[in-house]
């Protein structure tokens, strides 16, 4: 996704002038592109990401359209109280680019795993937060929002060879988009994981249970209808998040779930804890039950608790 | 000294101490000490400050619990009214301890400190990006600069020559819970300014006619961007306020309330 960002945004700065693209110091080999076509509206800031989102909000309120860009644990972490009190509370347009959440950094470490991103985005009024799940979903959500009034967090995959079968590259702000129409269960994923959703899926249909896949890209504004419509149709949901299980996808979920007084069962599959090892991307979704084979593991647990 | 300057110093003076009385609030001393520094900024050194103009420099208040002052220039300038002067602190307004966007004649909420220096740079930076003329001004305090993240604008701005960007240090001596020199002493604080690559400038920041003066005689079109070192006096003017650290905090009861009223008089004459 990140390639495919560069690339959409290269194409939208050649005929919206106000775009720039600043970045704290990251994004070799990634960012390039833009650079090479838009110099005078790239900047690195150096490693500053407060100082840069503070930059970027100046920027906003005098004309421009700022993407700040580095790992989405700095992108949204070091700056956050720059983020409040800047972009979101003057309601200018900033985005914010936060590269890889979850374990998509592995061996990079804990400091490199964005797992609560997503929560302290969503629970700010007035920002936009934005997770595809690959790169061609990516770039619609980029083009189809970059130029709205207000803040949007993006948070923005490494992977640019994967497509997730059946989306279509389909992305409305404030809906879902479904995969499959099986009746028996229902799973909910949002971002880069959701390729393991769709495996499990798949993985669940070999094995007699129709499942449909909802993916969710867009937290805030969340889309609450088609969630309620959803959790009317089902008698149990799992939901699947790169995240730490309170705050993010599957909060939403139940909150959702509780104010409308649904009897649907919400199963959250998320990060419960600090991991307590290194391990790539892959190990460390597996050790969280996020891998395909968790998440399949879990959709038949439900069931099988359910029919019991 | 200028004495239209000194008049307006003492007006928002005396607009502090009464509606910091009225509200029944603090922060009196930190406002008292920018006296001079907003009068000159608002009595010829800004472009068309606290209107609507595209053009206008723009002002950050990045010490934003000296919020009084500025509403107290505000309203000498003829932008805000009295009848929403006197809201300052009550339920409902848009004037409170700290300023907020959304009154008219305020560019950027503030508050938490070490936040404002990089907005002003990014507005600096949209001006020449622009190629517009408009200077952006961001009046920090002297203990804000423990921020780390001021630290990072500082170099930014040297390193893109912002030249259109103006940093006005309230050099008070004084932080929330004692002396800056006691807690983390900023001395030499012009040097460490100079050497990040900045323009710095040391002046009494009791003499508006001065800053004023240094003010225009900035070169804000090429070079460096520029700080003015603005030595003051934490709770200026009033006598039993000067360098205490309790007037951080504390509102006024009726016997400070008319003492200080006098001496302002009396200077004023």
């Amino acid at each position: 996704m990140r390639k495919a960002f560069c690339r959409t945004l290269t194409k939208i700065a050649a005929t919206d002038p106000r775009v720039m693209l600043l970045t704290a110091d990251l994004g070799f080999m990634v960012l390039e592109p833009f650079a090479d076509a838009h110099p005078s509206r790239f900047l690195n800031v150096g490693v500053a990401e407060a100082n840069m989102i503070g930059l970027a909000t100046g920027l906003a309120a005098g004309g421009f359209v700022p993407f700040v860009y580095s790992i989405a644990t700095f992108a949204t972490m070091r700056g956050y109280e720059q983020i409040r009190n800047g972009p979101i509370l003057h309601n200018v347009p900033v985005r914010i680019v936060g590269v890889g959440g979850g374990f998509e950094y592995g061996h990079g470490g804990f400091t490199h795993h964005a797992l609560e991103d997503l929560g302290i985005a969503r629970i700010q009024p007035g920002l936009t937060v934005i997770a595809p799940a690959d790169h061609v979903q990516a770039a619609e959500a980029i083009r189809s929002t970059y130029a709205m009034p207000g803040p949007i967090y993006y948070r923005i995959g490494k992977r640019d060879d994967y497509v997730l079968p059946g989306l279509d590259g389909r992305f409305r702000l404030g809906r879902l988009e479904t995969v499959g129409q099986g009746n028996d269960i229902v799973v909910i994923s949002i971002g880069s994981i959701s390729a393991e959703a769709s495996a499990a899926v798949q993985r669940l249909s070999a094995k007699g249970v129709d499942a449909t896949l909802a993916v969710v890209s867009s937290l805030r504004p969340a889309p609450v209808d088609d969630l309620r419509s959803l959790l009317d149709r089902f008698a149990c949901a799992i939901t699947v998040e790169e995240h730490y299980i309170d705050g993010g996808l599957g909060s939403l979920v139940c909150e959702v779930a509780a104010e409308m007084g649904s009897g649907c069962r919400v199963i959250r599959c998320g990060v419960k804890g600090m991991p307590s090892f290194c391990g790539g991307e892959t190990c460390l979704r597996e050790a969280q039950g996020l891998s395909s084979d968790g998440i399949f593991n879990s959709a038949l647990k439900a069931l099988g608790e359910l029919g019991s | 000294m200028n004495r239209n300057l000194t008049v307006l110093s003492h007006e928002i003076r005396r607009i502090i101490i009464e509606e910091s009385k009225r509200a029944n609030v603090g922060h009196i001393g930190s406002a008292l000490s920018v006296a001079e520094i907003i009068a000159a900024l608002f009595d010829g050194a800004l472009h068309k400050p606290g209107t609507d103009d595209p053009d206008r420099d723009r002002f950050i208040l990045s010490k934003g619990h000296a919020a009084l002052a500025l509403y107290a220039a505000l309203h000498v300038k003829g932008i805000l009214d009295l009848d929403r002067l006197r809201t300052y602190c009550c339920d409902g307004s848009l004037l409170g301890v700290h300023p907020e966007h959304l009154l008219d004649g305020v560019d950027f909420s503030t508050g938490s400190l070490g936040h404002g220096l990089s907005i002003g740079a990014g507005a600096a930076l949209a001006a020449r990006l622009n190629e517009a003329d408009y200077r952006c001004v961001v009046l920090v305090s002297d203990a804000e600069c423990n921020e780390g993240s001021l630290w990072e604008t500082v170099m930014f701005a040297a390193h893109h020559r912002l030249s259109n960007l103006v940093a006005i240090i309230d050099n008070n001596g004084q932080q929330a819970m004692g002396k800056t020199k006691d807690v983390i002493d900023l001395n030499p604080l012009g040097d460490k300014w100079r050497a990040f690559g900045w323009d710095v400038h040391d002046v009494d920041g009791h003499d508006p006619g001065m800053m004023a003066q240094t003010l225009a005689s900035l070169d804000t079109r090429t070079g460096p961007p520029h700080v003015l070192v603005a030595e003051t006096v934490c709770g200026k003017g009033v006598s039993f306020m000067e360098g205490k650290v309790e007037w951080h905090y504390l509102p006024l009861s009726e016997d400070q309330y008319s003492v200080a009223l006098d001496e302002l008089e009396a200077a004023r004459r």
